[in-house]
């Protein structure tokens, strides 16, 4: 356990470290010419304290994301729209709900796919196709055009996620109900197994890896969907919206406080799925 | 004579391949008696597994009759008149041994109390009592191939197809799960198809041994096997196997052609 804790805490380390020089470099320009118009002339080591505390720096430094998520979450009631919270819990909504749609649509299509040959070849360029075109492009006009029947707030965003969800899901999913060997089907015809009783005691149990694999990534994707969605719709409430206002207004704290919220969001989500994954691996045949 | 378990005239299977066809079997013609142990055994790609999967209806016979049982592969594989085994045990490894054994009685909806019960009588019956919650690779290959034997039998199949059950086994395993199929088969009465490469395995347990050999897979000799029920392990040194084993080998000697 150590051994492996050393190398990862040095290689965050030296992460960390670019990053504060990065900063220092980002905003020197910055720095100098608001000291310029000041006629001061600080030393290096004032400089270099300066490039890191600016209130809208080109590169904000660790340390001031990591302020700015706290006060954003922690200090402010989370009905507040001003708390990270309330935004973060605005996307996730959406994420969760269009993941949901996503996984069981994605699973859906497996299952007729592997069921009906015919499908495989008329469904499938589809599929790869939906995937090919840009979602920041489809985005405004899934909003738009569900926005004109009426239907705004949590359902279009949670449609966007769904149909990036979808396909790692789908694409997994016909990989894995298709693992279980020739052998192992044949048995399953030697005693006239039916179709559906081939479906739940094989290619479903063999397929898990598989799920979860997909799952992993579709999560990943309905947390990017839910966010490119809150862009175009007036950017009220998400993370989107921080991103947006924040691009709006300059203010390159909110920004990356969010980027930092989002890649919180995720990384929990799947973890958690790692979790239920390994919960299901040792019920299906505990390995040492 | 009692109706034969299996009756084949003019048996042929030619696959279609994208190398042209290949004709796996020809002109195979075999009657087996109810309660008989028939051995199949040849050289390599001569047939033997193509004839055991047209009986059990894995695969369609091109030419010629079969019957299993009276009826059709395809009516006894619905009427689930056969236990098959295959070359490797093929166990589930999400399933425990006892989940393994239970699975052909789950999907003929066996009521999931007698399922357990069931399941528990064959795995005791093969050797493996106590290893019911063990999943698959805690256990050796010997005791796996075991288990899919139990599975076959699970059900109460009244005809046993075994594709090679005890290719991969070494031979003090396989002296082992020779004898314990041969108790098997005398304390139930069943009808056995077994395949295999082995002369002496061969002699050993049939009644029966038919020599089947390659381009077209065809049957060149049926040899009787009459060495009686009551077969220890030591049989396999008396003149009369010793015999039997001498005429299987030159029916196999036969049969090839290697122009060598
Ligand atoms: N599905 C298939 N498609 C095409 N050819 C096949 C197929 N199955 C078997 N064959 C061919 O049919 C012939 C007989 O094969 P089979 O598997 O019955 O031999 P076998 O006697 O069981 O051999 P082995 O002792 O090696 O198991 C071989 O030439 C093989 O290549
Ligand atoms: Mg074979």
């Amino acid at each position: 356990m150590s051994r492996a804790v050393l190398p990862v805490l040095t290689v965050c380390a030296a992460l960390v470290a670019l990053w504060y020089l990065g900063a220092v470099w980002m905003n020197w320009q910055l720095v100098a010419d608001a000291q310029a118009r000041a006629g001061a002339a600080p030393d290096l080591a004032e400089m270099v304290r300066l490039t890191l505390a600016q209130p809208r720096p080109l590169l904000p430094a660790p340390h001031q994301v990591v302020a700015e998520l706290w006060r954003s979450t922690m200090t402010l009631p989370v009905t507040s729209r001003r708390s990270l919270v309330h935004h973060a819990w605005v996307t996730l909504s959406a994420a969760l709900a269009g993941f949901g749609m996503g996984v069981a649509f994605g699973v859906a299509l497996a299952v007729a796919i592997v069921h009906i040959r015919a499908l495989e070849r008329s469904v499938m360029p589809w599929i790869v196709a939906s995937q090919a075109v840009p979602v920041l492009a489809l985005a405004p006009i899934v909003i738009v055009a569900l926005g004109a029947l009426g239907l705004e707030g949590l359902l279009p965003k949670a449609i966007i996620a769904a149909y990036l969800c979808f396909f790692p899901v789908a694409i997994g999913m016909v990989k894995g109900f298709r693992a279980p060997d020739a052998m192992a089907l044949d048995l399953m015809r030697t005693w006239s197994a039916s179709r559906g009783q081939v479906f739940w005691t094989l290619r479903l149990p063999a397929s898990l890896p598989f799920l979860f694999a997909g799952l992993k990534v579709a999560m990943a994707a309905a947390v990017v969907g839910a966010i490119v969605a809150e862009l175009p719709a007036g950017a009220q409430a998400g993370l989107g919206a921080r991103l947006l206002a924040g691009s709006y207004f300059g203010q390159t704290l909110q920004i990356w406080s969010a980027l930092a919220m989002a890649a919180l969001l995720s990384a929990t989500l799947v973890g958690l799925l790692g979790l239920a994954e390994r919960a299901v691996a040792r019920r299906m045949g505990p390995r040492a | 004579m009692a109706e034969p378990v299996i009756a084949a005239r003019d048996l042929s299977l030619v696959f279609t391949t994208r190398d042209g066809p290949v004709q796996a079997l020809s002109q195979v013609n075999l009657d087996i008696a109810p309660g008989e142990f028939i051995s199949l055994i040849g050289p390599s790609g001569c047939g033997k597994t193509t004839l055991l999967r047209v009986i059990a209806d894995l695969e369609r016979a091109t030419g010629g009759r079969i019957a299993v049982n009276g009826r059709t592969p395809e009516q006894a594989r619905l009427a689930r008149d056969y236990g098959y085994v295959f070359q490797a045990p093929a166990l589930f490894p999400w399933r425990t041994i006892l989940g393994n054994v239970m699975l052909p009685l789950e999907v003929m909806g066996i009521p999931r109390a007698e399922r357990a019960a069931r399941a528990k009588a064959q795995l005791a019956l093969v050797n493996l009592a106590g290893f019911e919650r063990k999943f698959p690779w805690q256990l050796s290959g010997g005791m796996q191939q075991r288990a899919s034997i139990a599975r076959a039998l699970a059900f109460a199949p009244k005809l046993l197809l075994m594709d090679e059950p005890f290719g991969a086994l070494d031979e003090i395993v396989r002296d082992h799960l020779n004898e314990q199929l041969l108790k098997l088969w005398a304390a139930t009465g069943k009808t056995v198809v077994f395949v295999t490469h082995s002369i002496p395995e061969a002699v050993f347990l049939s009644t029966r041994i038919v020599v089947m050999s390659p381009r077209p897979g065809r049957i060149t000799d049926i040899i009787d096997c009459d060495l009686g029920p009551d077969r220890p392990l030591e049989i396999r040194e008396t003149p009369a196997f010793l015999r039997i084993a001498q005429r299987v080998r030159e029916g196999l000697r036969a049969g090839h052609s290697y122009d060598v």
